[in-house]
């Protein structure tokens, strides 16, 4: 009983609970879900397939951004939901480097590294717009970055000319499909990286610690020497960068952008990932694992969804009933009533022994 | 101090940005030179919205210009309520001529009458509304229930034993959605050798719509014509079948099928890797040129409906033209 409180205790039981019924869920449906085979694509490289792979696949952008989303969370007690556009900014600016001003050039204008880079700066500019108006202007999160959310694709769209370039320089393609010869998608190599990156950060920096500290009371952390303006703006230009990770894997998905479609509604999805993780919404404490095993676990559902052939327009209703349960668990009058139930039963088991 | 400098800097910079941006097309509007131009009000689409409203809008922004004798202001939005505003300014500004491609298909009803009241002469162009035809001089559209019919029969004479169809489908309740989506399951109730595999929404996504593909790819179950509502899906899917090794194209094991006719997508039919694609056809300007320069002489219009010619393209009559004069 004791071992079983201490368990669910832990912030990271909601993401592995939700990943364990879903896990259940599609063993009970049909154990063929788990199967994964290893072929040859057309191109005659190996690949390994299968509902897995491809959970690991197309849930690494939302992983890398997960990260972000958890910082800016946790330091400001919002979210910014301009990252969907922010996202089409930065591939739009990755484009546009590599294809100059031809949109279908024969070859690359620029080294990919280079591109990356400069989509980088720009992303963390972007980051830092947000950061600037939540941090020194103290507006709220959610309304500073709806400027961007709703000039964002405009903004991408402007960077090209309204043009939709296309490369056709196969190693673009690596970093959304495979590095020939390397049988695992790369993203989710990208997201590891990100991962350690972004573990490494927190464990040599001060960064996680002044986080959580301007995020649960901001005065005090002020009144010991913090910077709460700094950090706040921090964590947006942060979110930038992996912003601009996220738009290099989904442009090289397909070697071209659709400024209406790329990343659409990824915010939301990515706010649910931080709220899955357990992480109160509201700012203070995080857990940068279980935000990311939340992002995967939204990644599961969707595929789960798509195997049963779930109406794909319905995805964001089955969404909604997770978010509306993850809601109602965490507020207080029915954590409180959870807590005397739980309390009511331990003391009828022991009566009982 | 430093800081708020620097932040108060950024947002300047940010907020030029944006109104450079902006302003774009109110660069395009001319004035109006000693009556001379005709002037006129386009009120379209926001021209990211995708491949065909962009060509769309360059096609419009190429004809109305002061070479050709007009002098014509843009407004752009996807939102009813916005576009009913720019139709009002337009009308107060006095422009002789209203072309509207409408985001909605009602709530037009009043504009339009004070446009007649006003003697503002309005075409609507690719998309059709719910209002009187009196209201307005002529409309110029895609016939979209015709471009999936098209595809249909095309798909029809290919003559397989047995059709088990992938169907990708647009945002539901697009038009050009329901026109495209249509024919198919008309097809596939009538005839017994349809099946359909799936029948799934990615949204015009291509990235969705390679998830799909892929889940059924994994599912293990066969298939042979993938029916994509436009090319970027079709180019998600084909995305799914490279990876899993399912050849794709003219004579290989599945057909794909895509619409909008992008120049890219021309190029995969004509390479062969694709078999179809369907058009939906954005080059609209010259049509409503040739109908104010008769409105202009004081002819009437009829029939007021005027539909878009539209083909649809087999991989194995494309030729290099058809990918420059078709390819948007």
């Amino acid at each position: 009983m004791q071992m079983l409180k201490k368990i669910t205790k832990q912030q990271i039981f909601i993401p592995i609970a939700a990943l364990l019924i879903l896990a259940i869920f599609n063993l009970i449906a049909d154990p063929s879900f788990y199967k994964i085979t290893f072929s040859y694509n057309s191109a005659g490289q190996p690949v390994m397939t299968g509902n897995l792979i491809t959970i690991l696949d197309s849930g690494s952008e939302l992983a890398i951004l997960a990260i972000g989303m958890t910082l800016v969370t946790a330091a400001c007690g919002g979210q910014d939901i301009s990252v969907g556009a922010a996202v089409a900014i930065s591939g739009s600016v990755l484009l546009r480097v590599l294809c100059g001003s031809n949109t279908r050039p024969e070859t690359l204008q620029a080294p990919i590294i280079v591109a990356f880079l400069v989509s980088c700066a720009v992303a963390m500019l972007f980051g830092a717009f947000n950061g600037v108006l939540v941090a020194y202007f103290k507006i709220q999160p959610m309304v500073a970055t709806l400027i961007l959310f709703t000039a964002g694709r405009s903004i991408a769209a402007w960077i090209n000319n309204n043009e939709l370039p296309v490369i056709s320089e196969p190693r673009f393609g690596y970093f959304g499909g495979y590095i020939p010869g390397i049988p695992i998608p790369t993203p989710f190599f990208i997201a590891i990286l990100c991962i350690v990156v972004a573990v490494l950060l927190l464990k040599f920096t001060n960064l996680g610690l002044y986080t959580q500290a301007v995020g649960i009371n901001e005065n005090s952390s002020r009144l010991n020497g913090l910077n709460p303006a700094l950090i706040k703006f921090l964590t947006f230009v942060l979110l930038g960068l992996c912003v601009a990770v996220v738009g290099l894997i989904k442009v090289s998905r397909f070697s071209t952008i659709n400024y209406s479609v790329i990343a659409k509604d990824i915010e939301m999805d990515a706010i649910l990932a931080v709220a899955l993780g357990g992480n109160a919404l509201s700012g203070g404490k995080f857990n940068l694992a279980a935000s990311i095993l939340g992002a995967y676990v939204i990644q599961f559902l969707t595929t789960t969804l798509y195997k049963v052939k779930v109406q794909s327009d319905a995805l964001p209703a089955y969404k909604a009933v997770v978010v509306i349960l993850l809601v109602v668990m965490s507020a207080p009058v029915v954590r409180k009533w959870l807590a005397g139930l739980g309390k009511k039963l331990t003391k009828q088991v022991k009566e009982a022994v | 101090m430093k800081k708020k400098l620097l932040g108060l800097l950024l947002t300047v910079a940010m907020v030029a940005g944006m109104t450079a941006c902006g302003s774009e097309p109110a660069a395009t509007t001319g004035g109006n030179q000693g009556g001379e131009l005709i002037k006129v009000g386009i009120i379209n689409n926001d021209s990211n919205e995708s491949g065909y409203r962009t060509a769309n809008n360059k096609d419009l922004q190429n004809m109305f210009t002061e070479a050709n004798g007009y002098a014509a202001s843009f407004a752009y939005s996807n939102q009813n309520d916005e576009q009913v505003n720019a139709a009002q300014k337009f009308i107060q500004d006095g422009v002789e001529y209203l072309l509207l491609s409408a985001a909605d298909t009602a709530g037009w009803d009043t504009v339009l009458k004070d446009a007649q009241t006003a003697g503002v002469k309005v075409i609507l162009f690719d998309r059709v509304i719910d209002a009187d035809s009196s209201l307005y001089e002529a409309s110029i559209v895609s016939d979209m229930d015709k471009e999936g019919e098209t595809a249909v029969t095309w798909l029809t004479n290919q003559g397989l034993s047995e059709y088990n169809i992938i169907h990708l489908q647009g945002v539901i309740g697009n038009a050009a959605q329901k026109g495209r989506s249509g024919a198919l399951n008309t097809a596939v109730e009538n005839n017994a050798n349809w099946n359909l595999v799936i029948q799934q929404t990615a949204n015009w996504s291509a990235e969705e719509a390679q998830q799909i593909v892929q889940s059924v790819i994994d599912s293990g179950e066969s298939f042979n014509v993938i029916y994509a509502e436009n090319d970027d899906m079709a180019k998600g899917a084909v995305a799914a079948l490279d990876k899993a090794n399912i050849s794709h194209g003219v004579g290989k094991d599945v057909i794909i099928m895509g619409f909008d006719c992008n120049t890219w997508a021309l190029q995969e039919l004509y390479n062969k890797n694709w078999n179809y694609d369907g058009q939906c056809n954005p080059f609209q300007a010259s049509k409503i040129h040739e109908i104010i320069q008769k409105l202009e002489k004081g002819e009437t219009i009829s029939p007021k409906v005027i539909i878009m010619e539209e083909k649809g393209f087999d991989a194995n009559e494309i030729t290099e033209d058809d990918i420059k004069n078709y390819g948007i």
